[in-house]
């Protein structure tokens, strides 16, 4: 029988999270690598048993795991990651330059269709890849030394690649996010990059319709329908129908359109998923709900989901890698919350449940759907 | 002999239990019994101190005998006690924030 195993990035340590295809009771297997930040911990489409994690800690930096029997056994990898040829600077907070320094991993993309490839987004921001299943990692220099690159800025939580999109249909076409940066398209595997941010508009920087600059927080894409994106910025919900040559703002009647995750059905490519989050100063959600709000119109329209959501004295937020879908018959959806609880929808965001309520502070979520 | 005595953290990713024993040839320093560390345990590359520019992590110390070594040049030589294995060099994370 088929079944899912989520996959939970926290503040001190990774959970993994199984069920079966009713999704109803839940193992719960962790902490793994307990005491450690795990920005992100993701699985190989190719390889369901290969996953992936980031482990850091502000003492002791970067180690990377990998595990080839689906998170029973780990075995750390390679932990290096040299920036490519001249560092050069980028834009500090008072407006000074600083040289490139890495800090740690924040997003993990593995490969569709090769366990041992896998993307790695890192702050300062850069793009890494490895091919050799986590042993050794080369930067993809041509992002970084992008002419922009020097205008680039940290937001609140640090100048960070936190959204590598691949494009199923197209190996050579790749959309990334950077924080505060904006949306870089590549359509030759990465060698070369241009700004895709055409359309957004960012109160808060010099320029509010500037080409680079702009805090995106989250892309999402539905795999049938690569030129198709949708946004979560900083403020703002906004989707592209060109493959992110321009952007149009669909946050409607949302209550705010602040917030972290976005993400798209797996079945319903119009269906799309947000948390609204009360505004840059007040990071949790508003008037004490939680709410996932949902759209089947591929945006401008949403209903709040709140079944088997506090809906009082609730003061969470949900990070932006903090948000998946299964992709069983009856889509299931997950988040996790900065209060330590995961819940789950097995039934498109209508009803939902707490599979687990007191880890720490949930960093991200990942599903795989398992046959 | 020398006597080094890791971080919680660290003795779990290096897979070790108790104090670690590295021979070093010559005098010791700390570049010395680090490089001996690392190449023992390579996963502790990159844990301690920067993998190209060799500087020690911020929040990491090393003290031994009593005293905070910690900013001591990487190529000083080890007090006597360490470099006999009198002593133990403990590497800890430092104190910082809650």
């Amino acid at each position: 029988m088929s079944g899912v195993r989520v996959l939970v990035g926290t503040r001190k340590g990774a959970f993994i999270l199984t069920s079966d295809g009713k999704r109803e009771q839940w193992d719960v297997s962790g902490p793994h690598f307990a005491g450690w930040e795990l920005y992100h911990v993701k699985g190989s489409p190719a390889d369901p048993n290969r996953l992936y994690a980031s482990q850091s800690g502000g003492w002791f930096g970067q180690v990377m795991q990998r595990s080839d029997d689906g998170g029973t056994t780990w075995e750390p990898v390679g932990n290096e990651f040299n920036y490519e040829g001249e560092t050069g600077t980028h834009q500090w907070f008072d407006g000074s330059q600083r040289p490139w320094e890495f800090k740690r991993v924040w997003h993990l993309e593995p490969s569709p269709t090769d366990p041992d490839t896998v993307y790695a987004g890192v702050e300062d921001a850069a793009l890494f890849r490895t091919v050799d299943g986590g042993q050794t990692w080369q930067e993809l220099p041509g992002l970084r030394t992008h002419e922009s690159g020097p205008s680039w800025q940290p937001g609140a939580g640090g100048m960070c690649l936190h959204t590598i999109l691949l494009d199923p249909q197209d190996a050579q076409r790749m959309f990334i996010a950077i924080s505060a940066a904006g949306v870089f398209r590549t359509d030759d595997g990465g060698k070369t990059w241009r700004p895709a941010n055409r359309g957004l508009q960012s109160e808060g920087i010099p320029d509010p319709d500037a080409e680079v600059g702009h805090c995106v927080h989250n892309l999402a894409m539905h795999p049938s329908r690569p030129n198709v994106l949708f946004m979560q910025k900083h403020w703002d919900v906004m989707r592209s129908d060109d493959g992110a040559e321009s952007w149009r703002e669909i946050s409607g009647n949302l209550p705010t359109d602040f917030g972290f995750p976005i993400d798209v059905h797996a079945h319903e490519p119009d269906t799309i998923y947000v948390v609204p989050i009360k505004s840059d100063m007040e990071h949790f959600v508003p008037d004490g709900k939680l709410r996932v709000y949902r759209s089947r119109t591929g945006g401008d329209e949403w209903e709040p989901l709140t079944n088997g959501l506090p809906q009082s004295n609730c003061y969470v937020n949900v990070l932006r890698d903090a948000m998946a879908v299964d992709s069983l018959d009856s889509c299931g959806v997950y988040f996790g919350t900065t209060g330590g609880q995961v819940y789950a929808s097995a039934d498109a965001g209508d009803n939902w449940t707490a599979i687990v309520r007191d880890l720490p502070s949930v960093l991200s979520v990942e599903v795989q759907t398992l046959p | 002999m020398i006597r080094v005595k890791l971080p919680g953290h660290l003795r779990k990713l290096a897979q070790v239990d108790g104090e670690v024993e590295l021979e070093v040839d010559g005098q010791p320093t700390q570049r010395l019994v680090l490089d001996a560390l690392e190449a023992r345990y390579p996963v502790l590359r990159g844990t301690i101190r920067d993998r190209e520019t060799q500087q020690r992590r911020a929040f990491v110390r090393f003290f031994a005998c009593e005293e905070d070594l910690s900013h001591e040049s990487p190529d000083a030589p080890l007090p006597d006690p360490v470099a006999k294995g009198a002593e133990p060099f403990l590497i800890v994370g430092a104190m910082a924030g809650g």
